[in-house]
């Protein structure tokens, strides 16, 4: 019996095929729609926990000034390296601490020039940013100590200034300063921000400070918290620290501000997800509509075929025959239109994955999901005119023109 | 009405395939309450052909109603093989056109860009026949109404008259016990309403199918073997045509 009825809807469908699509455009627009934000936006989630979890979860950051974010900085006291060393020496679960200092500097070599973050540090913020050097060698201690004219770029940077020539042992300048490449670190790709992480040219902290900002200041520590170590003890730890290194009283509030990698990745995942969610309710939104418009059609079709329906329940269709025989309609309808809509999403989600360079993560959960609904708007939305299509008194439904 | 009455009421009715007892009809209330039957007696028979004639007003469109069991009368019985219609639910009713009546009206009524095939199919998948089934009926109905080779063809590459054709496949494929046309022959000439006619008298004569007929054109009525003429809601003339063709 159901499979007559689908049988007879799919004829129905196959007659008025040019309708039949429009009627579903909303379905599929609405389906696809919803499954491409859910998917680009579970592929962006699974990114930025991803680039988290390469930065080291168990990473702290020591700044300057009450809080990180617009307004911070002004007239906050500056870190020395010595503010590194002692946290490397009183806090017994650190595994590493970088000091940090950086700034956007030109890169040339022969004639050409590349735009690069320059930062001065030490080989601990190799271990503390979870990078490796794929070829040549670290700092030495002798470099470190006297601010050699050394450094260790990026793929980008290498990429750039020496395109297919070998770079080790070359010389780039760096405003006044001229360094030798002593190494070139592994790829790491785009950060949470969109950042190429590559773009960087690591040079010693000391070299740094005499050479480019001409002063004793470290901008930011990076620290490495030990595996399995309590990272709320170490910040606690650190900030009574640096509370004493910076003679603040107890009434005095932390001119410094030592944060979590954690709650860094909690506030990222949980903005990408809201806004995920957001747009997806906005997709939602347009599968009703696109069920609107399915009943729309419905009622109209109801009208045009009052006739057919007549001859229907003449040669003995029972009303719920008729119901039935809409209802299905509009439902295979509805399907067809999630079905399509699921195919246009993950081919849409694909390309814009590689477009937007987000991981494309097949979410079976959502497409399944986004199935079920567009063939249950297909029953709520199509009961009403095959009701009414039921209802009609064949009598007048024969005699209507 | 004593008892010996209603017996042979019973009997009597068990003899006749359809029997009207003082059927009136009613539409609307009070003041503006039209009375379209004004107590009809009919009986036909099973392998009977008759034609119901009238003017425009004169009730034969009620009575083609009733006779299909889509309406009900207001008072009096109408009785279907034996059957008092009047009692049965609208459900009921629906399953006895299903099986015992085939229609055939005035503007073909087949589904449009849907092949004859599956315009005759339609009433068998009502009746839950399988594919096979529904298949070797249908082609068999076509080529009783001389449209063998056509099947796969819509209404609209067929004319008028093969269109109706289609529409008496499809009213005779369930093999009903009676045949209702309402102006069978409305809508075509004279040649092709001519044709549809000798088609009706060879299913009446070859399949023993009974025929009921309403039409206001004489020379179509001529094919029936019994005239019924309505006038004003009542039955003024019922005669049987000896000349029938």
């Amino acid at each position: 019996m159901l499979w007559n009825t689908i049988l007879l809807s799919l004829r129905e469908i196959k007659r008025n095929v040019m309708r039949s699509f429009l009627t579903i455009l909303g379905i599929v627009i609405g389906v696809g729609a919803v499954i491409t934000m859910v998917t680009i936006g579970g592929g962006a989630t699974a990114q930025v926990k991803d680039q988290i979890a390469s930065m080291g979860s168990n990473v702290l950051m020591v700044s300057p000034g009450k809080r990180l974010g617009p307004g911070q900085s002004s007239g906050n006291v500056p870190f020395k390296q010595a503010d590194a060393e002692a946290i490397a020496k009183y806090i017994s679960s650190v595994r590493a601490v970088a000091p940090v200092s950086s700034q956007s500097i030109n890169a040339i070599f022969g004639n050409q020039n590349w735009s690069t973050q320059v930062t001065g540090s030490d080989n601990q913020y190799f271990t503390v940013t979870n990078r490796s050097i794929g070829a040549g060698r670290p700092f030495s201690e002798s470099e470190l100590r006297a601010g050699a004219a050394v450094c260790i770029v990026g793929e980008t940077v290498r990429k750039k200034l020496f395109g297919g020539q070998e770079a080790l042992g070359g010389k780039i300048r760096l405003q006044k300063l001229s360094c030798e490449i002593i190494g070139i670190l592994d790829g790491k790709g785009q950060n949470t921000m969109g950042m190429d992480q590559d773009d960087i040219v690591v040079i010693p902290l000391t070299a740094y400070q005499r050479r480019i900002a001409g002063n004793q200041d470290v901008a930011l520590i990076q620290i490495s918290i030990q595996q399995g170590a309590s990272t709320e003890k170490a910040q606690r730890d650190i900030g009574q620290l640096m509370r004493e290194r910076r003679h603040l009283s107890p009434s005095d509030d932390d001119n410094f501000n030592v944060m979590d990698m954690k709650e860094i990745a909690k506030m990222l995942t949980g903005t990408t997800q809201l806004l995920t969610a957001l747009l997806s309710a906005v997709a939602a939104v347009s599968l009703l509509v696109g069920g609107i418009g399915i009943m729309n059609i419905m009622l109209v079709s109801v009208t045009e075929r009052t006739r057919e329906i007549g001859v229907r329940l003449a040669i003995g269709a029972l009303e719920r025959e008729v119901l039935m025989q809409f209802l299905v309609e509009a439902v295979v309808l509805s399907s067809f239109g999630g079905l399509i809509g699921i195919v246009l999403a993950l081919a849409g989600s694909l390309w814009l994955a590689g477009f937007l360079r987000v991981p494309f993560i097949f979410n079976a959960g959502i497409v399944i999901v986004a199935f079920l609904f567009s063939a249950a708007v297909g029953v709520i939305f199509g009961y009403f005119p095959a009701l009414k299509a039921a209802r009609l008194d064949p009598i007048e439904a024969l005699r209507y023109e | 009405m004593k008892p010996r009455d209603a017996q042979e009421t019973n009997s009597e009715s068990g003899r006749h395939l359809i029997q009207f007892r003082g059927v009136t009809k009613v539409y609307g209330e009070g003041q503006a309450a039209m009375e379209a039957l004004r107590g009809i007696d009919l009986q036909i028979d099973e392998g009977e052909f008759l034609a119901i004639m009238g003017p425009s007003g004169s009730g034969k469109s009620t009575c083609m109603n009733i006779l299909g069991c889509l309406d009900t009368p207001t008072t009096g019985t109408f009785t279907f093989r034996g059957i008092e219609v009047g009692l049965l639910t609208r459900r009921q009713r629906a399953l006895l056109r299903r099986h015992y009546q085939g229609f055939v009206f005035q503007g073909y009524n087949l589904l449009n860009r849907t092949s004859a095939l599956e315009n005759v199919e339609l009433p068998l998948i009502y009746r839950r026949a399988s594919a096979h089934e529904r298949r070797q009926r249908s082609l068999q109905a076509l080529e009783t109404v001389g449209l063998k080779g056509w099947e796969s063809h819509t209404p609209g590459e067929l004319s008028g008259g093969q269109q109706q054709r289609v529409a008496i496949a499809r009213a005779i494929v369930t093999e009903p016990a009676v045949l209702l046309a309402d102006e069978p022959t409305g809508n075509l000439d004279t040649t092709r309403s001519r044709e549809i006619m000798d088609l009706l008298g060879k299913l009446n004569r070859d399949q023993g199918i009974t025929v009921i007929m309403i039409t206001h054109e004489p020379d179509m009525a001529a094919y029936a073997k019994r005239i019924v003429h309505f006038l004003d809601g009542l039955v003024a003339s019922d005669e049987q045509n000896g000349r029938a063709k």
